[in-house]
């Protein structure tokens, strides 16, 4: 094209020219890769909730319908909200992990059995154990849409100051807990009893 | 023993693609005729091994042989034979399989197609096609084999996936692939030009036919994709801008850009690097379409397994044959020189505007679908690309181009003499704006702007581009099939311009809940529910409904949607009830059980859909019929052409 | 030898369950027919596009409208709720961002990080013209310079595709 009929006075120009669609495409390359790299995360959404003051959340307790649970009982304590259904495969994979995991932290776990049927849930916590200091019910999703749940289970981590310091989207496992949990606790709040 | 046979066969094809590569590279490079001469055996040997183990996979579909993992994941004792043979490009071991075999095909055609050129271009044509072969046979056996066996062998399979189980799987994947695939014969003839170091524009015309093949492919490919999702997938969408579906339209826009751009190399020796850069592009798309598609990098419904280290394999392939391709044109590009000049209103000029416009959407579409992988590159966390996006943008370059086509068609070559022809394009102009305002006022009252544009645009098109060929005949002159050719294909791509403007703008779709013997009103049509009942399909088990369509009181048809659940995977799937009536679809899916009878669903009324395959069909049938123009009538080649010197005489 | 129609096989493979998850996308892309009624039609036009507009939080590219899932059940519903409530469609967007981040929205936001990509077809084309002008200007000025060569067969009146 125009560089076809370039002078030998920008000859140089035009052999720059023809350079630029391998520089485009190395530089193309670089991103595919760096996407191969990252592609076990595809699709998973990085919560926004971080940081941010968790939403104020008010639920039927599991227990007992009529008396409700939430946000404001849980001022100026670190907590663990959990969300999980006896519908969830991998929910039942990491019981085992909460259940240790309760076992030997004060910080209370709090369970969010999400659109999931009352007794079905009861003796679900009755035969595999109850890692949860309570549990409430989410039927309808409120919960879960407000702190942009997508899927079950999901654990966030609150601090006394109501924000959100984490959010594991999938099973809880002892690394994870070490890793994301207990090290944003204070010490001796991770292990052992206050 | 069977499968054994194909995996052996596999094996030997890979070897044989590395010696076609070698021979075909280095024969001529190296002046060894002996070599130049041994590519076409390797070709041979190449296509009889890959046939072989392609016939052992349907072998082994066909007889149930689930010890081959390939088949259990993919088959069951209860699918029907068609099924079990179109299964074989079912998931990603398969579709590869069907790529190789293509790439096999094509490369066969080239070495048959080629006879007449000069041998040693020819060898190097092969010997790219080689490479890619070696290529892609090399990450199957080593990622992907679908010969894999199971022990111990499964007792039964786990069936295809029941959206695949519809007659789209047979045609979809295989046409689209032979489009993919036909691209890469444009890529080496693009490489074997640059290795020779080629600077008369010959070798587009040896292009030509084999690019417009892979063209008139590509589009008979994608349309039957958009009609399979269209009809199965029960809400009658036709293209949702998923990534894969855009995986398959950017090679299909540098595709067009590229034979328009052939024919001006061909016809006056212009635009030699161009049409270089875009054969390079038009596959390079294909490749990087593979890539997103296996690699697992976006999300999307149609992606195959995710699996990080194919990503990685495919990434690294891709990187060698692209950089290797794009570096020879750094090399080679700045000695093509050519001394044709044009005027600004000359036919030339606007296929410049043509490559450009076409190659500015194939890179928004290109930009918008990585958009994601970018913004995780530069750590901007997610950044979400959908169809919000793409409708804005890719009509910015494309409405201009579909307004220069009528023009341009009537654009001299060098001067463009269009003075001559301002009285027949104001008059179709005017013609066109008429009648889009008739349509879309008077048949569907919209008024939306774009529908009219688009409508107004799509007959100005197909008025312009009869101009020419009413005049020739009025003149009792013959019209070439190449030149029909370009007519039907403009006219097809009218006719998909004006069905996209209608359906877009004046689809009804309601939602809605319906009892036995209750109707509802969408559009102009009444849908009344007579029932929905259980029926057993040959692997799943359904409920079917029967709903009656009407307007104004009289009946026209009724629809059957079904609701599927098929047995092995336990899997829904919908299969929608659907009717044209003079081009408009009128459309059912089933929804929900309500309970006491009631059900939901989804109507449609989708005006004048049925265009929107039409327009592919002809513009498929414009491809073909330029194929068999008469300069390609291989017995008419002449020793001129082995010589490979300069431009032969063009036919009258 | 074969089974007969009628024969329901529903063995499944032993370690299959863990090749279904890796297999073609398997969730089915049902439709979500959701037969639901605001009390205006100004309302109902907006619910049906903002469902549109949405991204169903856990399938693979579909958007709420288009979604079986559960989530994507809730998320219709949470928008129907907020439309009743009176929020505008930037309120609900902006809830659902803070909620699922920009990843539920199909439409990039207009904003300075995602300038590029706005950006990029409209400097595209304006590069483009730029160049397609400067090589005409070059090559029209090289006309009449071959007149040597016959115009006469390069009209589109003749065969000369």
């Amino acid at each position: 094209m125009s560089s076809n009929e370039a002078q030998t006075a920008r000859g140089r120009l035009s052999f720059n020219r023809f350079l630029i669609p391998i520089a485009v495409f190395m530089l193309l390359a670089t991103v595919l890769a760096v996407g191969v790299k990252h592609s076990p995360d595809v699709g998973v959404i990085h919560s926004p909730l971080i940081g941010k003051p968790a939403p104020v959340w008010s639920l039927p307790l599991l227990a007992d319908a009529r008396r409700s649970f939430g946000s404001q009982n849980l001022r100026g304590q670190w907590y663990v909200l959990n969300v999980w259904g006896t519908w969830c495969y991998a929910c039942r994979d990491e019981h085992q992990s909460l259940l240790a995991i309760a076992q030997h932290t004060a910080v209370p776990i709090i369970g969010i059995d999400w659109r999931d049927d009352d007794a079905q849930a009861r003796s679900w916590l009755a035969q595999l154990g109850d890692p949860y200091a309570t549990v409430a019910t989410d039927h309808d999703g409120r919960l879960a849409i407000d702190w942009g749940v997508y899927g079950a289970p999901e654990t966030f981590l609150v601090n006394p100051s109501g924000v959100v310091l984490f959010k594991q989207i999938g099973p809880m496992t002892p690394d994870v807990w070490q890793k994301e949990f207990a090290s944003r606790l204070p010490p001796g709040l991770a292990r052992g009893h206050s | 023993m069977v499968p054994e046979l194909g995996h052996f066969a596999l094996i030997l094809a890979m070897l044989l693609a590395l010696l076609q590569a070698f021979f075909g590279i280095a024969g001529p490079a190296l002046g060894r005729d002996r070599w130049v001469a041994a590519t076409l055996s390797a070709v041979a040997g190449q296509f009889v091994m890959v046939s072989t183990a392609v016939g052992c996979l349907i072998l082994s579909f066909v007889n149930f042989d689930f010890s081959v993992r390939y088949v259990a994941e993919n088959s069951n004792s209860a699918l029907p034979l068609f099924y079990r043979i179109a299964a074989l490009w079912g998931a990603h071991e398969g579709s590869l399989l069907l790529w190789i075999m293509l790439l096999a095909c094509w490369t066969l055609a080239v070495a048959i197609g080629t006879t007449r050129l000069p041998q040693r271009f020819a060898a190097r044509v092969l010997g790219v096609l080689g490479f890619l072969s070696f290529g892609f046979l090399l990450f199957t056996l080593v990622t992907s084999n679908p010969f894999l066996r199971l022990e111990p062998p499964a007792a039964d399979g786990i069936d295809l996936n029941p959206l695949l189980q519809d007659p789209g799987l047979a045609t979809h994947p295989p046409v689209l692939y032979t489009g993919y695939v036909g691209l890469a014969v444009a890529f080496a003839f693009a490489c074997a030009a640059m290795l020779e170091g080629r600077t008369d524009p010959a070798w587009a015309r040896w292009t030509r036919p084999w690019a417009t093949a892979a063209w008139t492919f590509l589009t008979c490919g994608i349309t039957l994709g958009a009609r399979w999702s269209y009809y199965t997938l029960g809400w009658g969408g036709y293209w949702a801008w998923d990534p894969v579906e855009n995986a398959s339209f950017m090679p299909w826009l540098v595709a067009t850009a590229l034979i328009h751009s052939l024919a001006v190399t061909d016809k006056r020796g212009l635009f030699k690097s161009w049409t270089l850069l875009l054969a390079i592009v038009g596959f390079s798309m294909s490749l990087v379409g593979t890539f997103l598609v296996r690699s697992g990098v976006i999300v999307s419904v149609h992606s195959f397994a995710a699996d990080p280290s194919r990503g990685t394999a495919i990434l690294i392939f891709l990187t060698i044959a692209i950089g290797a391709a794009l570096g020879l044109y750094a090399w080679r590009a700045p000695s093509l020189r050519s001394n044709g000049g044009f005027e600004l209103a000359a036919r030339e000029s606007f296929l410049l505007f043509n490559n450009i416009l076409l190659v500015i959407a194939a890179a928004t579409v290109f930009g918008g679908t990585i958009a994601p992988l970018i913004a995780d590159t530069l750590g901007q966390g997610a950044l979400s690309v959908g169809a919000p996006y793409f409708k804005p943008t890719f009509l910015l370059p494309i409405l201009p181009l579909l307004a220069l086509l009528s023009i341009g068609i009537h654009a001299n070559w060098k001067r463009g003499r269009l003075g001559d022809s301002r009285g027949a394009l104001l008059t179709t102009l005017a013609l066109a704006c008429a009648l889009a305002l008739a349509v879309v006022l008077g048949a569907y009252s919209g008024r939306q702007l774009l529908s009219y544009v688009g409508v107004a645009l799509g007959i100005w098109i197909i008025l312009s581009s009869l101009v020419d060929p009413i005049d020739r005949w009025r003149r009792k002159l013959t019209l070439s099939r190449a030149v029909l050719g370009m007519t039907l294909a403009h006219i097809g791509v009218a006719v998909v311009v004006i069905a996209i403007s209608l359906v877009e703008s004046f689809t009804v779709e309601r939602d809605i809940a319906l009892a036995p013997g209750q109707s509802a009103r969408v559009g102009s049509y009444d849908f009344r529910l007579l029932g929905v009942r259980p029926v057993e399909g040959p692997n799943y088990s359904a409920e079917r409904g029967a709903v009656v369509v009407s307007r104004n009181g009289r009946t026209i048809t009724t629809l059957f949607p079904e609701k599927r659940e098929y047995w092995v995977r336990q899997q829904v799937g919908t299969a929608a009830g659907i009717k044209n009536e003079y081009g408009t679809d009128l459309f059912v899916a089933l929804g929900d059980d309500l309970g006491a009878g009631r059900w939901s669903m989804r109507a449609q009324v989708r005006p004048l859909i049925a265009l929107l395959w039409l327009g592919p069909a002809v513009m498929a049938l414009g491809g073909f019929c330029a194929l068999s123009d008469r300069r390609y009538r291989l017995a008419r080649a002449g020793a001129q052409e082995r010589a490979g010197v300069g431009p032969t005489e063009r036919p009258a | 030898m074969i089974p007969l129609v009628g024969a329901h096989a529903r063995r499944l493979l032993i370690g299959a369950c863990a090749c279904v998850l890796v297999l073609l996308a398997s969730a089915p892309p049902a439709l979500a027919i959701d037969p639901v009624q605001m009390p205006t039609p100004e309302l109902q036009a907006r619910y049906l596009a903002l469902i549109q507009e949405f991204r169903c939080p856990v399938c693979q590219n579909e958007t709420l409208a288009d979604s079986n899932e559960d989530v994507a059940g809730e998320v219709r519903r949470q928008i129907r709720t907020m439309l009743l409530q009176g929020k505008t469609d930037a309120q609900i967007r902006d809830y659902l961002v803070s909620r699922y981040s920009e990843f539920i929205l199909f439409k990039p936001e207009y904003s300075l990080r995602n300038a590029w990509l706005w950006l990029l077809p409209v400097a595209l084309l304006a590069l483009g013209t730029v160049v397609a002008l400067r090589v005409i200007r070059a090559r029209a000025a090289l006309v009449g310079e071959d007149d040597d060569q016959e115009d006469g067969d390069l009209g589109p009146r003749v065969d000369s595709r």
